[in-house]
């Protein structure tokens, strides 16, 4: 049987590193993820596994420690929250340039500016679209649990690898703070030198005697070689369509479609049970992977509704990629609480009701 | 005498000087009369003298010696503007048994990397800054670096620099020098053969310091430039003795932890 254990979101996150063999950790303390760099500092992972743990002096320094780390090949994360993430933007546009793996997680809270510290989804759009300068993608994970706050810890690190490019966990303070059974996975091993040597020959582990050394930049002066990286990269981004994930919750039946992520599809949940004991037969369809966004799929469930509601706690973002997807003249609307304010699950079905079905 | 070979003379026993295996053969893109090219040179054959080529991980930073990951037959990484010691922080700590070191200009390392800098010494991370001082923003086209002396003139400074709107020079090297996680900082030159010498032992010195594990070294490298301050090379290092090395004196400045009084 698999360990539980009741933990915080952003326990599971610092506890998956561990377990999912991470190298190395580097972080600023902001809320509220500041329990990701407290959990890693008392659970000395150092000697569990030898995994690096280290206070930066500011997100700007964990970031590029980040692009150190990666450049050697090793697994190594990052978390903090929406004003720390904007400073990140510079070094994430350089490890998207370099192609390096590296994994992210943003426990967002309310913007724009210092904000608020409670839940808010409105860093959607610097998280899909680049965020940085230059043409780059972020593959972006949206966990609704704690299980999965643990979970996408190794799917995002393999993502980061296959492909070699920043990943981002996509979540928020509601997610980071509350409490739920976990199941733990067994220790996977740190990878050794010789290991990461034969893996990833890219890694600057040293130029052995004999063979090429190994670069890490994001620099080309010609214009037309930079061209080719830029190819070579967007190459790498369309094999990202086989990586969609979402799930689809009482969808097969269902008149109207709510499309809704993280701590939203949570509370949708609800507004579905609602809906559907009042005669409105609402189902859900949860975007797991932001980008690769899940189109085909929406496109697929705009055939058979009559109508889209995107529930979001932000002013509108996420429902301009599922008008995008939607190749009908179907009504998509949108739904948001924002500044730190989570909808409940009546006001999301009144907004149904209100945008979709009356009027 | 005449009949003496070019094949006769090119024999091990007669030479007397070689290019570092640890430098490519890639053209070096400074301006001819730059310092740059001999830090490199020198950089290279104490990697080489050391025997670290194949344990030995450099950090490029942006400015003009961006490009330095062209000549030095080493792994090493591309930094973006100022965060090299924050990359070379971390591929220390994840691979310890390593040499790394940065190399960096003045704008990267005493302006927009100056959090980066001082975190990086007060940590006392255990690796060789090597940090060049022309007092000028080269690649950019000749502006005014935190370095740039009072009444010097550059590209955004083209009066001089005037000490009560445009700040003061900063003496980063004596700064990082007051922080405990300092082991090792020095001031060098490398525009006479005498210089040079005493640089490469600066920079030896640098380099073995790492197995101490006792704080972090920093080389300062005083140079010339002569295309941005619009000289010949030769007047550039003259103007560079007399003007420069009045505030930026040559010598060491801390050793094994001990400020030099």
């Amino acid at each position: 049987m698999k360990e539980l254990r009741l933990m915080k979101g952003n326990e599971a996150v610092a506890e998956a590193a561990i377990r999912a063999g991470a190298d190395g950790y580097f972080g600023y303390p902001i809320t509220p993820q500041s329990e990701v760099m407290e959990y890693l500092m008392t659970e000395r992972p150092h000697e569990r596994t030898g995994m690096v743990v280290l206070q930066a002096e500011s997100e700007i320094a964990s970031i590029n420690m980040l692009y150190g780390g990666a450049g050697c090949g090793k697994k190594v994360m990052t978390s903090s929250s929406s004003p720390g993430i904007s400073l990140m933007q510079e070094g994430l546009s350089y490890i998207a340039g370099a192609e390096l793996p590296a994994l992210v997680v943003n426990v967002v809270r309310g913007g724009p500016g210092l904000g608020t510290i409670q839940p808010s989804q409105a860093d959607y759009f610097q998280t899909v679209k680049g965020g940085g300068h230059g043409d780059y993608r972020l593959i972006s994970l949206a966990p609704c649990s704690v299980q999965e706050m643990y979970d996408f810890v190794k799917i995002g690190f393999d993502l980061a690898f296959k492909y070699r490019n920043p990943v981002m966990i996509l979540t928020d303070g509601a997610i980071g703070q509350m409490m739920e059974r976990v199941e733990l996975d067994e220790q996977v091993p740190r990878l050794t030198d010789e290991q990461i040597r034969e893996k990833y020959p890219w890694a600057t582990l040293g130029k052995l005697p004999g063979k090429h050394r190994s670069i890490i930049t994001s620099l080309e002066l010609e214009s037309a070689k930079q061209e080719q990286v830029n190819l070579r990269i967007q190459a790498k981004y369309k094999l990202l369509e086989d990586e969609v994930r979402y799930e689809e919750i009482q969808c097969e039946d269902a008149e109207y479609l709510v499309v809704a992520y993280g701590t939203s599809a949570r509370i949708c949940q609800k507004t579905i049970q609602l809906g559907r004991e009042k005669g409105i037969k609402i189902g859900l369809l949860r975007p797991i992977t932001l980008y690769p966004f899940p189109s085909k799929a929406i496109a697929a469930a705009a055939t058979r509704v009559k109508g889209i509601l995107s529930v979001e706690m932000s002013a509108g973002q996420m429902v301009e990629d599922i008008r995008l997807s939607v190749p009908c003249d179907l009504k998509v609307a949108h739904f948001g609480r924002f500044g730190g304010i989570i909808p409940s699950p009546s006001e999301v079905l009144e907004a149904l009701e209100n945008n979709l079905i009356g009027g | 005498m005449a009949d003496i070979q070019t094949q006769d003379i090119r024999k091990p026993e007669n030479l007397v000087y070689r290019k570092t295996p640890v430098l490519t053969d890639n053209v070096l893109h400074y301006c001819p009369g730059c310092g740059h090219g001999t830090a490199h040179r020198l950089i290279a054959e104490v990697i080489e003298e050391m025997g670290i080529q194949g344990k030995t991980i450099g950090v490029a930073p942006v400015g003009c010696s961006v490009l330095a990951y062209n000549y030095f037959d080493i792994d090493m990484q591309e930094a973006a503007h100022g965060r090299a010691p924050a990359l070379a922080t971390a591929i220390k700590r994840l691979l310890p048994e390593h040499y790394v070191f940065t190399y960096q200009g003045d704008g990267d390392l005493a302006a927009i990397g100056t959090a980066e800098t001082i975190h990086a010494c007060n940590r006392g991370e255990n690796i060789t800054v090597v940090f060049v001082n022309n007092g000028i923003y080269g690649m950019t086209g000749g502006q005014m670096a935190p370095t740039t002396l009072e009444g010097m003139k550059s590209s955004t400074s083209p009066y001089g620099r005037d000490l009560k709107s445009m700040g003061n020079p900063l003496k980063i090297t004596e700064l990082i020098a007051q922080l405990p996680g300092t082991y090792f900082v020095t001031r060098q030159a490398v525009h006479k053969p005498g210089a040079v010498r005493k640089c490469k032992k600066a920079l030896r010195k640098a380099f073995e310091n790492q197995t101490l594990e006792k704080g972090l070294s920093f080389v300062e490298i005083v140079s010339n430039c002569n295309s941005g301050w619009k000289m010949t090379p030769l007047d550039s290092n003259k103007w560079m003795e007399e003007n420069m090395f009045p505030f930026y004196p040559m010598g060491d400045i801390k050793v094994d932890g001990e400020l030099i009084k």
